[in-house]
């Protein structure tokens, strides 16, 4: 217990004098680079990009845009570890239900194909 | 056995690197997170709850339309406008991804003067991002005035293609309009907390005999920055799939 000398010797008041506190330079900078994350994503639908390309450029543009938006708005990447895994690793979960929401959507659309194509006949 | 237990956040406590300092954080027997008021963990408890709510409505849409048989409405018309005689795409909701992003950015700012306690900026600030979020809004209830008016979209079906379209739409941007018009609320009642000078003499607020400290503009930070990221997440997978 390296921090075991007393709680009651520190002044009460000016114990949350302080709290995140960054230049705001820093704010200003992400500002701008989510604008020009944003105007990149809307380009993407604007010049009709398709396929594989426009999934990556899509994807890519959403996950830089949340991790600036939690590591630096949020102050998450000054946060301690303990209080960054025990937000961000239960989100993780997320992909499971991601793959099973995948998987029973092709198997519906794989039946109603069937039971439509049947309905033809 | 009288060992003083250490309740201050202020001081960061020294931390083993890595992940033996997220063990040692928590099997201490003690809060696990330490210095966080508390106020804004619960705060992020809560956020990642809602992370899920709206994980499960998003998931829940890509189900949806990946199994539909029906051809699904291009959003890149259904949410174009004409503007001085083009029709540009999705500008509508181009326009109100870069208001939700200014609050945002006039939200951190307001937080960092809140810490440097400048009353004044910190309430402007505060008033801009509500501003921008009730425009937001206003932005949401034409877009769908537009639809449900002008283009006959109804949750059980539209003229476009798949019904589940309307369902998908009104569900998800309905539910993220809502934590909008509440943190805009929220923002208001944090602003004139500020103004009053509420947080400078630590006066407690409604529903709690905590005192007022400006970590509470954080916490609504935390809040504010989470609606835009939903909206992150939204702007991708609704409008630009």
């Amino acid at each position: 217990m390296a921090h075991a000398h007393a709680a009651g010797q520190q002044q009460p008041v000016a114990a949350h004098a302080e709290g995140q506190q960054h230049p705001i330079g820093i704010y200003l900078k992400i500002w701008g680079l989510l604008f020009v994350l944003s105007t990149a994503s809307y380009l993407v639908d604007y010049f009709h990009f398709q396929g594989y390309l426009r999934w990556f450029l899509i994807i890519v543009f959403m996950l830089l845009k949340a991790g600036l938006i939690v590591a630096v708005f949020m102050h998450m990447m000054w946060e301690r570890l303990a209080l960054m895994y025990a937000i961000l690793v239960p989100t993780v979960l997320l992909m499971v239900l991601l793959g099973i929401g995948a998987l029973e959507a092709d198997y519906t659309f794989f039946t109603r194909g069937v039971f439509f194509l049947k309905g033809l006949l | 056995m009288t060992q003083a237990i250490q309740t201050n956040t202020a001081e960061p406590l020294p931390l083993p690197e890595g992940i033996q300092g997220i063990v040692a954080d928590w099997s201490s027997d003690q809060r696990a997170f330490k210095n966080v008021p508390w106020g804004k963990a619960m705060m992020w408890i809560f956020l990642l709850s809602d992370t899920f709510i709206f994980s499960s409505f998003l998931i829940s849409y890509m189900t949806v339309r990946m199994s539909t048989t029906d051809p699904w409405p291009n959003p890149s018309e259904v949410f174009a406008l004409t503007l001085f005689g083009h029709k540009i795409p999705l500008i509508l909701i181009a326009i109100m991804t870069f208001v939700l992003i200014s609050s945002s950015g006039t939200m951190a700012m307001a937080v960092n003067f809140g810490y440097r306690k400048d009353r004044v900026k910190t309430f402007v600030l505060l008033l801009i991002t509500a501003a921008l979020g009730a425009t937001f809004v206003g932005m949401q209830a034409f877009e769908w005035t537009k639809l449900i008016v002008d283009e006959g979209i109804r949750p059980w079906g539209n003229p476009l293609g798949a019904a589940q379209f309307g369902s998908v739409f009104f569900m998800i941007t309905g539910f993220h309009g809502t934590h909008v018009s509440i943190g805009v609320i929220f923002l208001i009642i944090v602003a004139i907390k500020v103004i009053r000078g509420d947080l400078d003499h630590e006066r407690p607020g409604f529903m709690t005999g905590r005192k007022g400290k400006y970590e509470i503009v954080e916490i609504m930070g935390l809040y504010w920055h989470f609606v835009d990221l939903v909206w992150v997440f939204i702007f991708a997978v609704f409008y630009l799939w």
